[in-house]
């Protein structure tokens, strides 16, 4: 009997220990390390920590083993972790211009000084299953590779090419301490900083969707990948004790800066716009997804036009964008709600039981 | 769990929530923003609630959690639990002896007095939501007392069905001002919103608090020719034969037969004790299980 | 006498372009102002600067309120400003569609201002929402259905009836009879028409239809890219127009 949701303090440990061992499988097959996850996991170790919004690839690992693999889970795992940690301070911004660019591509110049890297892409692999990797203990052979000489020399963006001949809006860097929102609640109207801290925390396949449905014409802005870039950049903090700022560590980022179409308006000239995303690790898709919603949802200090598209509504897209929220709310109607269906039950008998009285009396008049 | 803090949350989120929940009954009814944490468990299972409760515990308190009214429902153990382990506070089934109780769904039978908290989890707390779905909209339809759209809703209700077709978190308007969402509680519990006891209300993952403070009047909202009534199923309960407790009908057999009980656990239990029996029950203390 | 309306001075723009500039105007008690000109000649810019829903660069909109007297709407607070809109004033929008609760029965839609200001008597409610609705001619028996089964022609009358059933002191109507057929249109002029005189309302409208004016408005204004041209008595301007451009814009249409 589902009755049986009473005394639930059995059921629930019971539900855990099989939850264990389910986690661990047969126990003839050899137990996942957290070194294994790391390091042949890592684009799902990067989309943890870049939603988890906490950059420890241990952590993440193990939020992965912990989870079964379910990533959105794991993020879970990682935010409720994230929230117990003690805040010691703000690092300085991190610098993208020294990056060690591990990839860097333009779509929209042939060439860029600094030059383009591929490096490690799917992009252009036959999508065909490798029987190779199948069988275990093939070590790739890295004899043909040249290491890649990845020297902290300074890679200019690509945006400021642009930005010199006055072709592209220009993005001045503020004083501006932004705004918070693990610190404090959401606000709407948000700010641009705001709403990319929110958008890098997004999840991805809810952006994904979005940024392709501007795509799609609904709030279609043209973006071109202006440049994207991958790669390990410094974290310096100020030392309170020590009067300067030190490099605590440095961690992998993905940048993308779209650049976007305008066509200009009352106050504008025509020129082009950007779109910005930045996340943790390497989460091209995110990065690419996250700056088409940002120009998107820049419509009104741009002077364009609401097209009653979803991407450009601030209000739908931050409130709905958090997959922490999203799912935990989704799921709690597993929660019982015996309570309230219980009131509907009766509601629904009072209201049918007018209704068949008052039929039956048009019945008889009728006669 | 010892590197957690005193039931869980560091002291400067709990200096924040507390700041909220002051706010809120400085304001009875009004929704006040507040930064929600990430909490262990999912959004939607009772992150306000718990966040409130952990704001309001002290080592001396006493808890007490229900689900639907029962305290032994799996997310109700679950929450019991946790603040077991990270608070060790002591905890509870008997309504009299908690100081503080956190609900889903449900008020007490037995009155709570001027020295407990109940904290109430919310999973949407603004009344206006569904006739309206922005918040700038709807902060704004607040702050300019705009409620006519709340009635309009009430009026179609009665066009269509007759009466007032809302079973359970049936809006009411606090103290005069602020309309507000009682969270989902069956309309019978909402007359017992004016009581001794301080109300709580926590939303997460909406990120709002609110509150009422004790003797404060709580008004269903109605029209003067279709007054709210507090409605409960027609019956008594099988086992301890109360008839003015809100009612949960069971499916006992395969047939569909079914019984009436308290959704109240822990005041059906008492009744019993005290010797109340009903259709189907047996003297206490005597049960198979 | 003081006048309902005292608009002093209204310029908005938008960007380079002008919406309206310098119009400055008096309505009295019982007065019925038609303000006519081609599309963009900026007449329902200025009609939404007057009713609160733009907000003008400069110029003063002076209101007769019940308590205050005249009062500048352009400077008064959001609250004030939203109860002037659903007590003293009321709105009727070219599309019914924007001015209706699709999703709301006709009663609830007449009903919806007289709860907005406290009514709570279900029953004088629909009484009322009723009465209403056979005022703009809609059979009662269709109180319980949403407008989405109306007619063009009935979703326009139930605006009208929603907006007025709380008595507001004045109206705007922006192109009340657009886009609904000429017969509809003729039915529907005749029973404004009829309620403008019965209840003495005071009423701005904006349309670009010389026959809907001619049948309703004591006073006409004449705009053309944003500025008034001609303002006088509906009769002698239509009959006697000064300005070359009220000249063409009376010629160019059939007389009525």
């Amino acid at each position: 009997m589902y009755v049986a949701v009473k005394g639930g303090e059995k059921a629930i440990d019971a539900a855990h220990d099989w939850l264990g061992e389910v986690r661990r499988g047969d126990p003839d097959i050899a137990e996942l390390s957290l070194a294994q996850i790391r390091e042949q996991m890592t684009l799902a170790v990067d989309r943890v920590m870049s939603e988890g919004s906490l950059f420890d690839p241990d952590l993440a690992a193990l939020a992965i083993k912990q989870s079964r693999g379910d990533l959105i889970e794991a993020i879970f795992l990682i935010r409720a972790y994230r929230t117990t940690l003690p805040r010691f301070g703000a690092s300085h911004p991190v610098e993208t211009d020294t990056m060690q660019c591990q990839r860097r591509i333009s779509a929209t110049f042939k060439d860029v000084p600094g030059g383009q890297i591929l490096g490690p892409t799917f992009d252009y692999t036959h999508r065909l299953l490798d029987f190779k990797l199948a069988a275990e203990g093939n070590a790739p052979d890295t004899s043909t590779q040249d290491a890649p000489d990845l020297a902290a020399e300074r890679k200019p963006h690509v945006m400021e090419f642009l930005n010199k001949d006055g072709l592209i809006e220009s993005a001045e860097a503020t004083d501006e301490t932004p705004p918070d929102l693990t610190r404090e609640p959401l606000e709407l109207p948000a700010n641009r900083a705001l709403r990319l801290q929110n958008l890098t925390r997004a999840d991805e396949g809810f952006l994904l969707g979005l940024a392709y449905s501007t795509q799609r014409g609904y709030a279609r802005n043209h973006a071109f990948v202006g440049e994207l870039r991958i790669g390990k950049v410094a974290v310096e903090m100020d030392i309170p004790e020590l009067g300067f700022s030190i490099e605590i560590g440095e961690m992998t980022v993905t940048e993308c800066e779209t650049v976007n179409q305008f066509k200009g308006s009352k106050t504008e000239p025509p020129q082009f716009t950007r779109g910005y995303g930045l996340v943790f690790g390497q989460c091209e898709r995110k990065a690419i997804s996250m700056a088409l919603v940002d120009r998107a949802l820049r419509w009104k200090e741009l002077g364009e036009d609401f097209a009653g598209a979803p991407a450009q509504d601030e209000e739908f897209v931050l409130s709905h964008s958090d997959n922490i929220q999203a799912t935990g709310f989704l799921e709690h109607i597993k929660l019982p709600h015996y309570v309230d269906f219980q009131s509907e039950l009766e509601l629904i008998r009072s209201i049918r039981t007018a209704a068949t009285a008052a039929l039956a009396e048009t019945k008889i008049a009728a006669e | 769990m010892s590197d957690y803090n005193f039931a869980y949350l560091d002291e400067q989120t709990k200096r924040m929530i507390r700041r909220a929940i002051l706010k809120g009954l400085a304001i009875p009814g009004y929704q006040v923003p507040f930064a929600s944490r990430e909490m262990p468990m999912p959004y939607g299972w009772g992150t306000g609630g718990v966040q409130v409760t952990a704001a309001c515990l002290t080592p001396d308190d006493t808890l007490k959690v229900i689900d639907q009214g029962a305290d032994d429902t799996t997310n109700a153990v679950s929450i019991r639990r946790f603040f077991e382990k990270t608070a060790a506070v002591g905890v509870t089934q008997a309504t009299s002896v908690a100081t503080v109780i956190q609900t889903r769904h449900r008020i007490p039978e037995e009155p709570l007095n001027e020295d407990q908290i109940l904290v109430y989890q919310v999973p949407i707390p603004e009344p206006l939501r569904f006739l309206e779905p922005r918040e700038t909209e709807t902060r704004k339809m607040h702050a300019l007392e705009e409620y006519g759209l709340m009635h309009v809703k009430l009026f179609e209700d009665i066009s269509q069905h007759g009466q007032i077709a809302t079973a359970y978190a049936y809006p009411v308007k606090v103290e005069g001002r602020y309309v507000m969402d009682p969270s989902p509680i069956p309309r019978f519990d909402n007359p017992k919103m004016e009581m001794s006891a301080i109300q709580l209300f926590g939303a997460g993952r909406e990120q709002r608090i609110y509150a009422i403070p004790p003797y404060t009047q709580v008004v269903s909202l109605d029209f003067d020719d279709y007054p709210f009534e507090a409605s409960k199923a027609d019956g008594a309960c099988a086992l301890c034969g109360a008839d003015h407790t809100y009612l949960d009908e069971v499916i006992v057999d395969d047939d569909g037969g079914r019984m009436f009980v308290c959704s109240d656990t822990d005041y059906c239990e008492s009744r019993r004790q005290a010797g109340h029996i009903g259709e189907q029950g047996t003297p206490y203390g005597k049960d198979a299980a | 006498m003081t006048p309902l309306l005292d608009v002093q001075n209204l310029s908005k723009n938008y960007g380079q372009r002008i919406g309206c500039k310098d119009v400055s105007f008096d309505l009295y008690p019982g007065e019925v102002m038609g303000i006519v000109g081609e599309s963009g000649s900026g007449k329902s810019t200025l009609l939404n600067c007057l009713a609160g829903h733009l907000e003008p660069d400069s110029g003063k909109v002076l209101f007769d309120t019940k308590t205050d007297g005249l009062k500048d709407t352009v400077t008064m607070s959001e609250p004030e400003r939203r109860m002037l809109g659903r007590t003293d004033w009321a709105f009727v929008h070219q599309h019914a569609r924007d001015g209706l609760r699709m999703g709301v029965s006709a009663g609830g839609n007449v009903g919806e201002r007289l709860m907005a200001v406290g009514a709570r008597h279900y029953g004088d409610i629909r009484a009322q929402a009723a009465d209403w609705l056979g005022r703009v001619e809609i059979r009662e028996d269709r109180i319980d259905d949403r407008p989405t089964a109306f007619s063009g022609g009935m979703q326009q009358r139930l605006q009208i009836a929603r907006n007025l059933v709380t008595g507001p002191r004045l109206v705007f109507m922006d192109e009340p009879t657009g886009g609904l057929d000429v017969s509809v249109q003729a039915r529907l002029l005749d029973m404004i028409r009829e309620l403008v005189r019965d209840l003495g309302l005071s009423a701005i409208i904006v349309t670009h239809d010389l026959a809907v004016v001619r049948l309703l408005a004591d006073r006409l204004m004449v705009m053309k890219d944003g500025h008034v041209v001609e303002t006088g008595l509906t009769d002698q301007v239509l009959d006697d127009p000064q300005h070359s451009y009220s000249q063409l814009l009376v010629s160019s249409v059939l007389q009525v």
